[in-house]
């Protein structure tokens, strides 16, 4: 992780154009205000069973721990999505919970395909650890401060991360023996 | 067959078919279960089906004491090279039945992660289709392999 | 593994940035595949790259000195009985591999374990070995087709993967469901839930010992596939819930069949409780062993029965109802020392209410359709496919094209039996999803082993996994 922020994204212009989320002020939620308030480029959306945050790089620590501290303390789910014609390439969407309040929390954050990297939510949430793993396997975004970033699905010599966008399925013709001496 | 020449309560026969005989009745599956072809594989085993019946209730957890692999389920690239050293573990005489669809040719997921077949990593004798086959199906694929046994020659 | 032979022909190559979705050139014919089989006999001296097949490099547990991830490894937040003093010479330590082909991994689940006498010091699992690359396939198929995908992933609870995806998939296409049809689906569930948690009982006997636990939970496990077979054609990957209602309506007399069950249930729940609850070597082999506290469990993803057993209420069937779970009375059964022997407790507790509720699906399932009078998702009445060809092509596009979904993403949940099933999906407004995640509940389960297993004998590990019920489909995905 760096220091700079590089104003334009260096690949190419953007292919699709991306609506922003329509920015609700304040999500009304006793934990949720001081956090948005506190990080102006964050951004709240109700959701079905709670509310999602979009959130800056540089304030996802930030971001996870006070929700924690605020009640989100179930670690529930973390995973990637590569929008490739999009800018910036990949999203990593983090999903918490709090059980007294019944409430999720979907934390949306942006990684640049330039720059695939993030810190680490391991220090957090010890559950962190296999889901950036996973990340990490599947998408190649490394994690600062991760303890163990090593592949956990795939072998460790695989080369390429297959939820790549750009990654071939792989699939193999599927091949009948006498096909081809019939034609 | 019973010979003329012999006392009576003797039996004859040759050597092919009694060893044969031997190897069909107590078979050795070794326990090497992949996915959902694994759960039939054990439902099988279980009461309600009785692989007993066939001589093959041992289910051994080391490949050594083991003559037959059924490969029940889906082959991950990752696992492959450990299915082989498993087969390499068994004693021969050995056999191996690809059981269910992701076994015998990659199934619905042809894709990166998957063996195609895993004809590719170690030799197969019998193939039971079915995603996943029911016991029955594996059944049939066992009796199949018996009558291969029986009509083959002792030497492999 | 530089050298080795590669094994398959399939295309692993990333394309070029040019053509990024370019589809992978056909390769070879048969006669050109090599086959492992053939390019070493065993017996033969092996090759280099024969034995070091199955090293899997930095995911394995290293010595402690090389070892980052020390603090998860040893699970330090574990408190429990065994702990034992530290006082034992570092050369007395020694690393054992359990797994991946084990019989009491359930699967290819694999345990690097690091002992000191008779004490675990360090476990790290290592996972992977069913990779199946479902959400990649997922992104081929269509949401049509996504339920045969997404029901091969936890092949013990089939039916919660299948009503999970249909949920989502109708959360973004925005249309509602007939009463019947989700009257059905709870249906399913509850006796999936009953039959999944059948097999684990019988692993759980197995795994410590109580072979004929196994007999008798295979026994009555064949009732309920059974009645599924009957009912959807397959005794399991059933494909049976999808978007827009279920496939087919139940068939004349599944009362009977229902009520058979529920019938022989009780007794054979009792059976199981003379067998095991007075059993001492079963109480010894479980109380106490493979505790998880409430705040670990939280931190750790931890759900399903191992939460509840540590005392936590959450069930999202009464949290974040779904498909009318609420209309339905029952409890959640709670644990409280949140050890194998309360997971037991809590498991047989749900077995008993999810029986219940099928109980009350069967005294009042409402009539009507068994799926969305929506017809952009719902095919064609047969008599209508014979009758008009109009519905003959609508039939036809609808499983060859599939349809489209609005864009947008969306996370749903459902209570599986081993914990919070969660689908993470991505629309990009075509026929096929932009991205499926699956949030497995046994991928977060398996991640908390080294908590509840390190400190403790090596007699216990395979209890605690056994109570984890981890599938490893789920998992590896």
């Amino acid at each position: 992780m760096t220091d700079e922020k590089a104003p334009v994204e260096s690949n190419d212009e953007p292919m699709e154009e991306v609506v922003p989320e329509p920015a609700v002020a304040l999500p009304g939620d006793g934990v949720l205000d001081p956090i948005v308030t506190a990080h102006p480029a964050t951004v709240a959306v109700p959701t079905r069973h709670g509310h999602l945050l979009s959130v800056d790089r540089e304030d996802l620590v930030d971001v996870v721990t006070a929700a924690r501290d605020g009640g989100y303390r179930m670690f529930i789910d973390y995973c990637g999505v590569d929008h490739l014609r999009r800018r910036p390439r990949f999203e990593v969407v983090l999903n918490l919970l709090d059980i007294d309040r019944k409430q999720r929390l979907e934390v949306h954050v942006a990684v640049r395909a330039d720059e695939p990297s993030l810190p680490s939510l391991t220090g957090i949430f010890p559950g962190a650890n296999f889901y950036e793993r996973e990340i990490f396997d599947l998408f190649g975004i490394s994690f600062v401060g991760h303890p163990d970033l090593a592949r956990i699905l795939l072998p460790d010599d695989w080369e390429g991360h297959p939820l790549r966008k750009d990654y071939a399925v792989g699939s193999v013709p599927v091949q009948f023996k006498e096909a081809h001496k019939a034609r | 067959m019973v010979s003329e020449a012999a006392p009576p309560g003797f039996l004859t026969t040759n050597l092919d078919k009694a060893v044969n005989w031997v190897r069909t009745q107590s078979m050795w599956p070794v326990s090497f279960g992949l996915a959902c072809c694994a759960i039939e594989m054990m439902a099988t085993g279980a009461a309600h089906n009785d692989l007993a019946r066939f001589g093959m209730e041992v289910f051994r957890a080391s490949p050594r004491q083991a003559d037959l692999m059924i490969v029940a389920g889906r082959l991950s690239q990752k696992m492959a090279p450990v299915l082989r050293q498993v087969y390499d573990q068994m004693a021969e005489p050995k056999w191996v039945i690809s059981m269910g669809a992701c076994a015998s040719s990659g199934g619905m997921f042809n894709n990166y992660a998957l063996v195609q077949g895993v004809d590719q990593v170690v030799p197969v004798d019998v193939y039971v289709p079915g995603c996943p086959p029911g016991p029955q199906s594996l059944m049939h694929g066992i009796l199949t392999l018996q009558d291969q046994i029986m009509a083959g020659e002792i030497k492999r | 593994m530089s050298d080795t032979p590669s094994l398959t022909t399939g295309d692993r190559e990333t394309p070029s940035a040019e053509s990024p979705l370019e589809t992978p050139t056909p390769v070879t014919d048969s006669d050109e595949r090599r086959r492992l089989h053939d390019v070493w006999v065993a017996g033969t001296e092996e090759p280099d790259w024969v034995k070091d097949a199955t090293d899997e490099g930095a995911q394995e547990l290293l010595s402690e000195a090389d070892e980052t991830s020390l603090a998860t490894q040893r699970g330090t937040l574990v408190d429990d009985d065994y702990l034992v003093e530290d006082d034992v010479d570092e050369e007395e330590r020694q690393i054992i591999n359990m797994g991946p082909q084990h019989p009491s991994t359930h699967g290819v689940l694999r345990l690097q374990l690091e002992l000191e006498g008779e004490t675990i010091r360090r476990v790290k699992p290592i996972i992977g070995y069913l990779h199946t690359g479902m959400e990649k396939t997922a992104e081929t198929l269509t949401y049509m087709q996504g339920s045969t995908n997404v029901t091969r992933m936890d092949y013990l609870s089939p039916f919660f993967n299948e009503l999970c995806f249909s949920l989502a998939v109708e959360d973004l296409l925005g249309i509602d469901i007939p009463p019947r049809a989700q009257a059905i689906r709870i249906l399913m569930t509850e006796l999936n839930r009953v039959s999944s948690h059948l097999l684990w009982v019988a692993t759980q006997g197995m795994d410590i010992g109580a072979l004929s636990m196994m007999i008798y939970g295979w026994r009555e496990r064949e009732l309920f596939l059974e009645f599924f077979e009957s009912a959807t054609g397959l005794r399991m990957n059933h494909n049976y819930i999808r978007p827009g209602g279920v496939a087919a309506d139940l068939h004349d007399g599944w009362e009977d069949e229902v009520e058979a069950i529920l019938e022989a249930m009780p007794g054979a729940l009792a059976e199981y409780e003379e067998l095991l609850n007075e059993n001492p070597i079963f109480l010894d082999r479980t109380m106490g062993v493979g505790v998880i506290t409430p705040d670990e469990a939280l931190a750790y993803g931890v759900t399903g029965p191992a939460l509840r057993a540590a005392g936590v209420d959450w069930d999202l069937r009464k949290a974040m109802p779904y498909s009318g779970i609420e209309n339905y009375e029952f409890d959640v059964p709670l644990g409280k020392h949140g050890d194998v022997h309360d997971r037991y407790l809590v498991r047989f507790g749900e077995v008993r209410q999810s029986l219940g509720i099928v109980r009350q699906v069967l005294e009042t399932m409402p009539e009507g359709d068994f799926r969305t009078e929506d017809r952009k998702v719902t095919p064609p009445p047969r008599k209508r496919i014979d009758e008009s060809m109009e519905a003959l092509i609508h039939h036809f596009k609808l499983f060859t094209e599939g349809f489209k979904v609005p864009p947008g993403s969306v996370y749903q949940a459902v209570e599986s039996p081993r914990g919070e099933l969660g689908m993470y999906l991505v629309s990009d407004g075509s026929a096929s999803p932009w991205r499926l995640h699956v949030r497995g509940p046994s991928f977060a389960n398996v991640q908390a082993l080294p908590v509840m297993m390190t400190d403790s004998l090596v007699a216990d590990i395979v209890s605690t996994l056994a109570s984890v019920d981890p599938v490893l489909g789920d998992v590896d995905r």
